[in-house]
């Protein structure tokens, strides 16, 4: 019943936001955000971490002559991504508060929307269901950066959303198959797929169909055109919502999905995907040292950022996986502040060009902290919380091929050059006309960027404290992988 | 049987309801005379009963389809509430029409005799003639009349000359003893047998709107006045492929071999043809034609699946897919006749001036693309299972491929409606329409939400 309530009260929360006139409906949603938050720990206190298997179980027929279930639970990765986006999404409420978006209750209903669908489909234990979910997820994100989006929003989320149709059609019917393969009247929970023995001809194109829907979503070289543009066009709350949990879904689907359902086909083309995922962590890296516009480095160094923890999925050993689960968090958490803090500054000074600024050291001392906490943590500077995840990612790439670890190394390097280079620039040197008259942080900024700082520290001191979670998981899905 | 007889009996009893004074009396009259066949309908669940020397069944078959025929009428005629042409005076024989076409729409769902179901296809086919030209001063609607007309009666013709050699072939019109004599045929009477199932079947495609017999559904439905194209959209269509499952499933499933080549190539060509075809228009209705098209071919697909999942799948995507069409078109004639142009660029700015209208075709564009929350996306997994069922994975990239061309058309709706400034005043919508349109809605989320209660009663 908890898992429900995660999944539905949003959901419901979104509908009675949606009868809120004016600007209170962000104060109704961002209290709806927080009962979930609160419900989403009190799940984490219960939950037992030294099971694999998956708790808080809720198991209703859905279609009930096809085998399908309304099947949701959650073991330690499930819980560890409820847990970001329960965590995550009240800090974007929060900092949308302060921009006038137009129908305001329908921006932030979308966005509880948008919740349902996230956490829908990471607890889901049923390939439809899953499926379900994953564009559930999907169709709220688009209005949001489609409605309250930029000049070249429509032409931009269009494609955004044809292209991640288009790849999960493929995920689509590639359950369906699955799904037919399953003994008896066919079933398409989770387990039933696990049991599957599938030649490994058949595997090998499964793997592509299922490869392809989640490397859309993360995105992976060279399916990651639409990100930058979207990232950029997208309102800042949007932006957020897609860097810092949706990306999410595409990993988690592979890891829950494709690994292992398909082992077989993932050991045939587990080096391609490693270098396709190293070809977007150096691609990613240089091109936003090349990039003028703020939000177009944080979205570079995303697609950076996640062609490692795409590479850390396919070394399948304990190392990787586990590096994948802390730096999801992580990078959730960094990419989250920063793009808040790019819109806390595009607020104030009406632009993202990085060299119209300078100086803003001076006068928001607070802010400069914050920011560059946030942004050590993304160039995985030791005691933060990047540095755990990398650090874990290049020991997983490394035991499965040193070259390829000391290739997707570089990334480090690279990222200390885009991120210091854009930090020093906005942040140090002398005051301009147009930073002259920058404020520090406001008490609601301040609350959504102190929560993001502890957790870098958090997870950068202390990452046992989720590492722990998604252990006996990891283990069991690894387990499940060698079978 | 009951629901032709009160079909029937009602169909009559309407014309004489014209010469009433009060006109408003005529919808919920209409609207309560189809609730009662609809009730009538479902009372006859669950019974095994033949008609007529057995040339008629009801099964569950027929009463799946009828009560989504009439249930497709029921939702389509509030939008008749003020005006259908332009005119009032002829309501009742436009209504009239209607029901004589749905009791030919039951007959061809019906039918086990092949004399039956020819009954069924004209009976349902004239009234529509007739009402493809109700718009008598509008020149594209005698234009969509003629063209209905005659390439509708050539290809009864042809469907009538198949029947013939399927008789010749076989010596019997039952569907039963056409498919014991089929399933050993004489080898000199095999050619003749296929080719009266060619002819058909040919006949059959022309009447559901596949490719490459498509030509008339554009500028047909494109002239017609709008309600009625909702009405050819959606029930004629079901019945076309209702009919068309029921021939192959009965008569001829001994030489599937045969005609499986045919009909999969129809049914690659239909979803090809509708799909790009849609992309290129300008005007709404233009659009909905080829989408119209397109899922017929989705419908098509579970017919080259031809096993124990298809008469459900094609049961639920007809009744997703109607429901979604209708809206559709109900939101289309309310902005069409508002802003007097039904191309995408009159539905500009519909989300600020009329957010339920936007609402409502949101839901629609979203079903019909088959994204999930609505029946729409269920309707295609159910199709796409079938299929796979056969394990033609080939057929279903295609379809796959497809249907992301065809979020491309749909969403162009959407974008319109929400991303571009207002191209006119607040469209008016009578409160009675508004209500048919929320409970349209209603129906395609309880179907996307939850799929079982209308997915296995067959």
């Amino acid at each position: 019943m908890l898992t429900a309530f995660l999944i539905l009260w949003p959901a419901l929360a979104a509908l009675l936001v949606l009868l809120v006139k004016g600007q209170s409906a962000k104060k109704v949603a961002f209290g709806a955000a927080l009962l979930e938050l609160v419900v989403g720990v009190w799940a984490w206190i219960n939950f037992n971490p030294t099971l694999s298997s998956p708790q808080f179980l809720l198991n209703e027929p859905w279609v009930a002559s096809a085998g399908i279930a309304f099947k949701v639970g959650m073991d330690g990765i499930s819980l560890l991504m409820v847990l970001l986006t329960v965590f995550l999404v009240p800090l974007i409420i929060l900092a949308s508060f302060k921009n006038d978006y137009e129908k305001p209750s329908s921006f932030f209903a979308l966005i509880l929307f948008m919740q349902t669908g996230l956490v829908g489909v990471f607890t889901a234990l049923d390939a439809f269901l899953f499926y379900f979910f994953w564009e559930v997820a999907l169709i709220p994100i688009y209005f949001i950066a489609a409605l309250w989006g930029g000049a070249d929003r429509i032409r931009v989320t269009f494609k955004f959303f044809i292209y991640t149709v288009f790849g999960s059609l493929f995920m689509l019917a590639a359950f369906v198959y699955l799904y037919f393969q399953t003994p008896g009247t066919h079933s398409s929970e989770e387990v039933a797929f696990y049991q599957l023995v599938l030649d490994s001809g058949t595997q090998s194109w499964l793997f592509w169909f299922l490869f392809i829907a989640f490397a859309i979503k993360m995105p992976v070289f060279p399916f990651h055109t639409w990100q930058p543009d979207t990232y950029t066009e997208a309102p800042a709350a949007g932006t957020m919502l897609l860097s810092g949990i949706m990306l999410k879904m595409g990993i988690y689907g592979a890891l829950r999905w494709l690994l292992p359902v398909v082992p077989l086909g993932v050991s045939q083309w587990a080096d391609v995907a490693l270098v396709l995922a190293i070809i977007g962590i150096i691609y990613g890296a240089i091109i936003a040292i090349r990039q003028h516009d703020m939000k177009r480095v944080v979205a570079f160094s995303s697609i950076s950022h996640v062609g490692l923890i795409a590479a850390g999925l396919f070394t399948l050993n304990e190392q990787g996986l586990q590096g994948v689960m802390i730096q999801m968090l992580s990078h959730g958490v960094n990419v989250v502040g920063l793009f808040f803090i790019i819109d806390i500054i595009q607020r104030r000074l009406g632009t993202r060009e990085i060299a119209a600024m300078g100086g803003i050291t001076q006068n928001a001392p607070f802010m400069t902290v914050c920011f560059m906490v946030l942004m050590l943590g993304a160039v995985a500077l030791p005691l933060t919380n990047g540095f755990v995840g990398e650090f874990l990612l290049l020991m997983g790439v490394f035991r499965y091929e040193a070259w390829m670890g000391a290739v997707a190394g570089i990334t480090i390097i690279l990222g200390a050059v885009y991120m210091l280079r854009m930090f020093q620039r906005v942040m140090f040197g002398e005051k301009n006309e147009i930073t002259q008259a920058f404020t520090d942080l406001t008490f609601t900024e301040k609350a959504v960027l102190v929560p993001l700082v502890v957790m870098v520290f958090w997870i950068g001191l202390h990452p046992n404290t989720f590492l722990s979670i998604s252990e006996p998981a990891i283990l069991n899905l690894l387990e499940v992988i060698k079978r | 049987m009951t629901s032709i007889i009160l079909l029937s009996v009602f169909g009559i009893l309407n014309l004489f309801l014209g010469f009433m004074k009060s006109k408003k009396a005529l919808l919920p009259l209409v609207l309560l005379f189809l609730l009662v066949v609809l009730g009538a309908t479902v009372y006859d669940w669950g019974q095994n009963k033949t008609f007529f020397n057995n040339m008629l069944a009801v099964d569950n078959y027929t009463v799946g389809f009828t009560a989504v025929m009439v249930l497709s009428t029921i939702f389509i005629l509030p939008f008749s509430r003020r005006y259908v042409v332009g005119e009032e005076a002829n309501l009742a024989e436009y209504y009239s029409l209607l029901i004589f076409s749905l009791v030919g729409g039951v007959m061809m769902v019906g039918y086990e005799n092949l004399l039956m179901l020819f009954l069924g296809i004209e009976i349902m086919s004239i009234p529509m003639y007739v009402l493809a030209g109700a718009d008598k001063r509008n020149i594209l609607s005698n234009e969509a009349a003629m063209k209905y007309f005659l390439m509708g009666s050539f290809f009864t013709g042809v469907i009538l000359f198949g029947m013939a050699l399927i008789y010749g072939a076989t010596g019997h019109f039952y569907l039963v003893d056409i498919a014991n004599v089929a399933n050993n045929i004489d080898p000199n009477m095999a050619p003749l047998l296929l080719m009266g199932i060619l002819l058909v079947l040919i006949g059959i495609t022309f009447k559901i709107g596949a490719a490459p017999f498509h030509f008339w559904t554009p500028d047909v439905y494109e002239g017609t006045p709008t309600l009625f194209t909702g009405y050819m959209s959606t029930v004629v269509k079901t019945a076309g492929i209702a009919a068309f499952y029921k021939l192959m499933n009965v008569a001829f499933p001994a030489v599937y071999q045969e005609w499986f080549p045919t009909v999969v190539a129809i049914t690659v060509l239909t979803l090809l043809v509708g799909n790009i075809g849609a992309v290129a228009q300008t005007s709404m209705k233009r659009m909905l034609a080829y989408s119209s098209i397109s899922h017929a071919g989705y419908l098509m697909i579970a017919l080259t699946a031809f096993n124990d999942r298809s008469e459900n799948a094609i049961l639920f995507y007809s009744l997703a897919y109607g429901v979604a069409t209708i809206a559709a078109f109900g939101v289309l004639k309310y902005v069409a006749d508002e802003r007097g142009s039904d191309d995408y660029s009159s539905f500009n700015g519909l989300g600020k001036t009329n957010p339920l209208l936007a609402f409502v075709m949101t839901v629609s564009m979203l079903s019909l693309a088959g994204i999930p929350l609505t029946g729409g996306f269920f309707g295609k997994l159910f199709l796409f299972s079938a299929a796979l069922e056969k394990d033609m994975l080939w057929l279903i990239v295609v379809a796959v491929l497809m249907s992301a061309v065809g979020i491309y058309y749909y969403f162009r709706v959407i974008i319109a409606m929400y991303m571009r400034e207002p191209v006119g005043a607040r469209v008016a919508v009578d409160p009675f329409a508004a209500f048919t349109l929320i409970s349209l809605v209603v129906l395609t989320v309880l179907m996307g939400v939850v799929p079982g209660l209308f997915s296995d009663l067959l």
